[in-house]
């Protein structure tokens, strides 16, 4: 499991308004797209110089292409990217923090200790 | 020598933007309580004529990222462009630029490895919110040159509690032994208890309100030695997810010492979380008996 390819995704899309858009309205096909393009480029290095090691497994995977925020968490994501990433992709559809309730209400059977999110 | 002109810590909550500066439906209905009480902590800061802001922050994932991690980052540049798109998305802050104070920066970077703190370094960095918000509130005309100083709050492994304090009193040290005339103030920003993500966020208050009481008094009383004998890596989960951004509030009793009461307290409590500002002066009240 790789909470920091995770990290990678949510931070990645995050901070690129056309990857937000773009991931709200095809979640399969960005994640597809990103791990076989995006996941092995190392951020500050020239396109060349990439990573030969990093995916996702079956279950990351199937996590981010549902949009699954409450798995996220349990496989140990950072909560505050995957927080940011998932209110600028709904908050638009709810009123005033409905949507941030919400989010809160879908994890309501999860106790401390929460999931480690050490990376 | 410079001179402490003030300490200042309080949280950074990035809805006061918006809250304060929107009207008629839009705006909330705490806004202008939120508004009246960060007027009062601003003249705190304005009463003492700063030359100088030190500003401790955090960055959220925004320059940051775990490829390359600082626990202790210090920003020397004649310049820090500031906030970033997903703040303007979901904050609706503004893009700013603030000037830097190379010369501190630099000395606080030279002393600070002579002290044992092995600071990083940014010669380019794009601040966000953790530093704009304190901006914001406490000098919204930023005017004044800053050295920023990033502490990791976020990403584990983070540095232990009584490391923040140490390199708090370290700030204080180095600030002081800055062989200028200007008056610096040293402002921190951090949270108190806080949920994001998880099942405890965007309620009635603050996740642990207990906590947060403590957690006031800690701060207002300068009690370091309580709160520390209380606080640790692990023990900062139960109040909320989020809440190691108390140690940034650590850092700053530590820049104010021991013991040392603040000089203004106020506290405000909202949904999601509780507002707290404290300011202290070394050197006695501006304007006051010295």
């Amino acid at each position: 499991m790789s909470k920091y390819l995770l990290d990678k995704f949510l931070y990645t899309v995050d901070r690129d308004p056309d990857l937000v858009e773009r991931y709200r309205e095809d979640p399969a096909g960005t994640v597809a797209w990103w791990e076989a393009e995006m996941a092995n480029t190392i951020l500050n290095c020239t396109p060349a110089e990439r990573t030969t090691w990093l995916s996702f497994t079956d279950a990351e995977r199937t996590a981010l292409a549902r949009h699954d925020h409450v798995t996220l968490f349990e496989m140990g994501a950072h909560p505050f990217l995957t927080l940011t990433l998932f209110i600028a992709m709904f908050e638009r559809d709810h009123g005033p923090l409905e949507y941030q309730k919400a989010y809160g209400k879908a994890m309501e059977h999860l106790s401390l200790p929460y999931p480690d999110i050490a990376t | 020598m410079a001179e402490i002109a003030a300490v200042i810590a309080s949280t950074h909550h990035p809805f006061y933007y918006r809250a304060s500066t929107s009207t008629g439906a839009d705006r909330p209905p705490f806004a202008d309580e939120w508004v009246a009480k960060i007027e009062r902590f601003r003249e705190t800061l304005t009463r003492a004529e700063p030359d100088v802001l030190v500003m401790v922050g955090s960055d959220h994932f925004h320059q940051l990222w775990l490829d390359n991690m600082p626990q202790f980052l210090v920003g020397k540049a004649p310049f820090f462009d500031a906030n970033w798109y997903n703040e303007e998305r979901e904050f609706g802050l503004p893009r700013m630029t603030l000037r830097g104070q190379e010369d501190l920066a630099a000395h606080i970077l030279r002393d600070g490895l002579d002290r044992d703190f092995d600071l990083a370094f940014s010669n380019e960095l794009r601040i966000d919110h953790s530093i704009t918000c304190p901006i914001i509130t406490l000098r919204p005309q930023a005017d004044l040159p800053i050295v920023p100083i990033y502490t990791n709050i976020f990403a584990p492994p983070l540095p232990q509690p009584r490391r923040f304090v140490a390199l708090g009193r370290a700030i204080r040290e180095m600030v002081e032994s800055w062989e200028s005339d200007q008056r610096v103030a040293i402002i921190g920003t951090g949270h108190l208890s806080l949920e994001l993500g998880g099942p405890r966020q965007f309620g009635e208050h603050g996740p642990d309100p207990e906590f947060d009481r403590k957690a006031v008094e800690w701060i207002a009383s300068g009690d370091i030695d309580g709160c520390l004998a209380e606080v640790s890596l692990e023990s900062l989960h139960a109040p909320g997810n989020a809440t190691h951004g108390f140690m940034d509030f650590m850092l700053m009793m530590g820049v104010a010492g021991e013991g040392r009461k603040a000089d203004h307290v106020d506290t405000l409590d909202l949904f999601h979380t509780m507002e707290a500002y404290f300011t202290w002066y070394p050197n006695g009240v501006p304007g006051g008996a010295r």
